[in-house]
């Protein structure tokens, strides 16, 4: 139940905040959504030793988290709920790769370091897609995906999907909560409920479709979802994109914390 | 089984996204051919349900544990194949963009593994196979338990070669073989009887439903041979292009042939090979990555046939340290100054 609860919650937190007026919602999602996807690649392009070149990425999550006015607590507690998936993966690494180094006279298996590539890639990537819906949302984002070509047919089942999923979290925790009040200290639904349970709510989804439908077409429905069209791409819309790809390739090509560590390191000795 | 970003590599993503892309867009062409738009809100406000079924638990007799839907192969007996796959698909767009379970780059291995092989495999050739001798809840019982088993199977081993092709882990293949396997077969036993238990459900309450979905006709009628050669050539263009990106010097796919082939690059036959691999080295901007290593360092890991390991002399690596620190700060630095400047704005305005 708290299960439910959570999801919704999540939901429409995201939802909430992709309604804010700043100046990263106000970007153009496709580039937005052609940044994310640059970022993602950049992120997992490195090698499995590179941690120090994969730092400077961190600037562009904490821009955008700073830029859009998003708060930071929801969004880390959502790295913290998937990190664990990736660290029970991760964690073998230092049993599989014993090669020791030394940094600064501390000795630090291999295996270590490629665990910790993995964990920051993690949480850079998760912190992306996130980001990503945060400060753009379902609809406009669909819009972004009929730019890129993608048919209208799986948009259109994608937000609508989208749209029912509570409208159906709701309808399971009035189930199951009926269920726990005549099946007290149960932990789950019993064998002999799992089909009529289920079922029943399947047979009023289908009910449900069929009336959605009606409803559509009763509005006339023609076969495209509109979510009040495109909007121009501007210049800035494109700044954004090639500032940021182009920083991108920056961080890709240059190891820049070790410039700037030799640069210090240089100006002490 | 939802795999994230940071364990798979571009080459893989980017193959698994197309090959995926290509599946969804003969999907569409064949649910618009022989389906009304009727078919459009059912699939969307399924989606919905399989979302919402995924938060009931349903507890397993005898172990005091319990299991939840997985959904591939109940959307494939309830809406078809194709429409089953485009729903699985976007279940899994919406986990990933609100709930981070499974990255954006690895969807394309995602839906696969979850969609692919139930609703294209395990459907056609297993559920349906049984079934069509008619209805009955034993038949019921028995297709959907060896079509859930099996199609999990394939999808646990999906996401072993696509783990592995993507060199991100140390994971031996035999020991991420005998971890995944045996899990999914538990699991796709669970998934087995609850869709069991619904379709019996559901088909004795309305068995129009059941019956309807099975006109959706699958892989049976088209040749098996023009689709794999036809996902072949989209993997290895996409292969090709997207290598580009690859991290590491030997990358994943290349390091699990040398492991099991013995040989760094299996013998490149002329042709389409050697012109992409022209192509290839052409357009990489990053050549091997050797332009930054020194000599030393390339003969090195020339020998261990290892991803280049950065030097590790005192100096570097003290200025590794103060520079990632910096960096860091850096970051930090930045976003709470705009935050703090924003804040004062605001108060300002109010």
């Amino acid at each position: 139940m708290s299960n439910i609860i959570n999801s919704l919650y999540n939901m429409r937190l995201l939802d909430d905040l992709a309604r804010k007026e700043t100046a990263i919602h106000k970007i153009h999602p496709l580039m937005k959504l052609l940044t994310t996807v640059v970022y993602l690649t950049v992120v997992v392009s490195f090698g499995k030793y590179e941690i120090g070149s994969l730092l400077p990425l961190f600037f562009y999550p904490v821009m955008v988290l700073a830029l859009a006015e998003l708060p930071v607590k929801p969004i880390l507690l959502r790295i913290l709920l998937v990190e664990p998936l990736i660290i029970g993966i991760g964690i073998l690494n230092p049993l599989f790769d014993h090669q020791v180094f030394y940094l600064g006279g501390i000795a630090i298996s291999r295996g270590w370091v490629t665990f910790f590539s993995i964990f920051i890639k993690c949480g850079l990537t998760v912190t992306a897609a996130l980001l990503l819906i945060a400060t753009t949302g379902m609809d406009r984002l669909a819009s972004a995906f009929r730019m890129l070509k993608i048919p209208r047919l799986f948009v259109l089942q994608l937000l609508l999907t989208y749209r029912y999923i509570s409208v159906l979290m709701e309808e399971v925790a009035r189930i199951l909560r009926a269920y726990s009040l005549r099946a007290p200290e149960h932990k789950g639904i019993h064998r002999n409920a799992w089909g009529s349970l289920a079922g029943q709510l399947i047979l009023r989804t289908f009910d449900r479709a069929q009336r959605v439908y009606e409803a559509m077409c009763l509005r006339g429905f023609t076969g495209e979802y509109n979510t009040g069209g495109y909007g121009k791409i501007k210049v800035w819309d494109f700044a954004y994109l090639l500032g940021w790809v182009s920083f991108f390739a920056i961080a890709k090509i240059y190891n820049i914390p070790m410039l700037i560590g030799s640069l210090l390191t240089g100006v002490v000795r | 089984m939802h795999m994230a970003d940071a364990l798979i590599s571009p080459a893989v993503g980017g193959v698994m996204w197309v090959t995926t892309a290509g599946v969804a867009a003969y999907s569409i062409k064949k649910i618009q051919n022989d389906l009304d738009e009727k078919k459009i809100p059912l699939m969307g406000v399924m989606g919905a349900f399989i979302f919402a079924a995924q938060m009931i638990n349903f507890s397993i007799p005898a172990t005091g544990s319990s299991g939840h839907l997985g959904g591939g192969l109940i959307l494939a007996a309830l809406l078809g194949p194709y429409a089953g796959f485009l729903t699985m698909a976007s279940i899994l767009t919406i986990q990933a963009l609100f709930f981070a379970d499974g990255g954006l780059l690895a969807l394309g291995c995602n839906v696969f593994n979850l969609g692919f092989f139930s609703c294209f495999i395990a459907y056609p050739l297993i559920y349906r196979r049984i079934i069509q001798k008619g209805y009955s809840t034993r038949r019921i019982f028995g297709a959907a338990m060896l079509a859930a088993i099996i199609g999990l199977q394939m999808g646990a081993f999906g996401v072993v070669l696509e783990t592995l092709f993507s060199g991100k882990t140390e994971l031996p293949f035999g020991t991420f073989v005998a971890l995944m396997q045996p899990i999914h077969l538990a699991i796709g036993v669970v998934e087995g009887l609850v869709t069991s238990a619904v379709v019996a459900f559901v088909w004795k309450a309305r068995p129009e439903i059941i019956e309807k979905a099975s006109f959706g006709e699958a892989i049976g009628n088209i040749s098996i041979k023009k689709v794999v050669t036809g996902f072949a050539i989209i993997a290895i263009i996409t292969g090709g292009v997207f290598s580009w990106f690859a991290s590491a010097n030997p990358d994943g796919l290349e390091w699990s042939m040398f492991k099991t082939a013995g040989i760094e690059e299996l013998e490149a036959p002329d042709g389409i090979h050697q012109t992409m691999s022209e192509i290839q080295s052409k357009t990489a901007f990053l050549p091997d990555y050797g332009f930054k290593v020194s000599e030393n360092e390339q003969e090195q890991g020339a020998v261990e046939g290892e991803e280049s390991w950065p030097a590790v002399s005192g100096g570097t690596s003290v200025a590794g340290l103060v520079g990632g620190a910096m960096t860091l700060a850096m970051a930090a630095l930045a976003g709470m100054s705009i935050s703090l400047v924003k804040r004062r704005k605001k108060r300002l305005t109010a």
